[in-house]
């Protein structure tokens, strides 16, 4: 063989490497059925105020702010992109971001739950991703307890005069972080260890989440700063609306 | 090249390089879904193999596990739809921009 034919096999292999992995990859999410009957039900009851209180919010913002419905289209779409790219991490697998923190930071944690079932049920029902009987307590870990998290830590910034961009920064990836904990959590609740009970099963499931949620929490908060200094360069009066930018300030 | 430009660039650089790292710095390793990792640590804390009570309606309704490929396509379906309308949103947003500037420009 000479060069040239030794690296065309070796693009090909890593073609072949790139495309064999890629399929395998199957991320989050707590997995159809595996939390018990009565769980599911608590999780879909749980989620059921949300769900109403979100649909009330995103109907009061877009009478206040008719033009505002564009934005809630790309803050719905950019949790569309985000979950659906699995991202290789440190530890050897592959997950996914959630992409709420954008949608909670600009119109309010309620808002995002209904983003986050739409997606949750595309998946559960069309990708075997995530699930059914599952969806009430994924909807509470991916688009109730993230977006709050994330909601919650943009304002304490906000109020802290942290710079903004770094508040933006932070809300989205600790919310997308959480929602892991929150994931964690709920599986620990449905299978508790059998010597020290929740915590200590808690804590394992964290050890296979946690670590490799880091890496993609960082790309998700670095992607939502990008999207909000991309619509304040061109969407400076819905934004205005929605009171994400106050007139002259920055 | 703006300021703002080049903030944004840099930061889309410095995720793609997050994300594509431990590609190469990691080899042979699988990276299976932290989804299947998870279902291990059930069945070590249960002690047995977990049975799912309910199986995916894909899977009932295809009589069987979905194809990695079709899978990617429904995956690649989802980013194309999220995609597709944040670019077209955002071209409108760029373009009325655009023309709003030439408006005051004239005024």
């Amino acid at each position: 063989m000479n060069k040239k034919e030794k690296r065309i096999v070796a693009l090909a292999a890593a073609f072949t490497l790139v495309f064999g992995v890629a399929p395998a990859a199957n991320a989050m999410h707590i997995m159809e059925g595996y939390l018990p009957p009565q769980f599911c039900i608590i999780w879909g009851v749980i989620c059921v105020p949300f769900i109403v209180a979100g649909y009330l919010s995103i109907k009061k913002t877009l009478s206040e702010h008719r033009r505002a419905i564009t934005i809630l289209a790309m803050a719905g779409a950019f949790v569309f992109v985000l979950s659906s790219l699995k991202i290789p991490s440190v530890t050897g697998s592959c997950s996914h971001m959630t992409g709420t923190g954008l949608g909670a930071i600009l119109f309010g944690p309620s808002a995002v739950s209904i983003l986050g079932i739409i997606v949750l049920i595309f998946q559960a029902i069309l990708l075997a991703h995530g699930g059914l009987t599952t969806l009430g307590a994924n909807t509470f870990s991916m688009a109730i307890a993230g977006p709050f998290v994330s909601y919650g830590i943009y304002k304490l910034c906000r109020i802290l005069k942290i710079n903004k961009y770094v508040g933006i920064f932070l809300a989205a990836s600790i919310g997308d972080l959480f929602t892991y904990c929150v994931t964690s959590i709920q599986l620990a609740l449905a299978y508790p260890s059998e010597n020290g009970g929740v915590m200590v099963s808690a804590a394992k499931f964290l050890a296979v989440f946690a670590p490799t949620q880091v890496p993609l929490a960082i790309i998700e908060g670095i992607l939502t700063v990008v999207i909000i200094i991309g619509l304040e360069t061109y969407a400076k009066p819905e934004l205005k609306g929605l009171g994400l930018v106050n007139g002259g300030e920055d | 090249m703006s300021k703002t430009k080049k903030t944004i660039i840099s930061l889309l650089i410095i995720a793609g390089l997050i994300a594509v790292i431990p590609l190469f710095t990691l080899k042979g390793a699988e990276f299976g879904g932290s989804d299947d990792a998870g279902s291990k640590v059930v069945s070590e804390i249960t002690g047995s193999e977990y049975e799912p009570w309910f199986t995916p309606v894909m899977e009932t309704w295809i009589g069987g596990e979905l194809p990695g490929e079709i899978e990617s396509l429904l995956f690649c379906v989802q980013t194309g739809i999220g995609v597709g309308v944040i670019a077209f949103l955002m071209g409108r947003l760029v373009e009325r921009n655009k023309i709003e500037n030439k408006k005051n420009k004239i005024k």
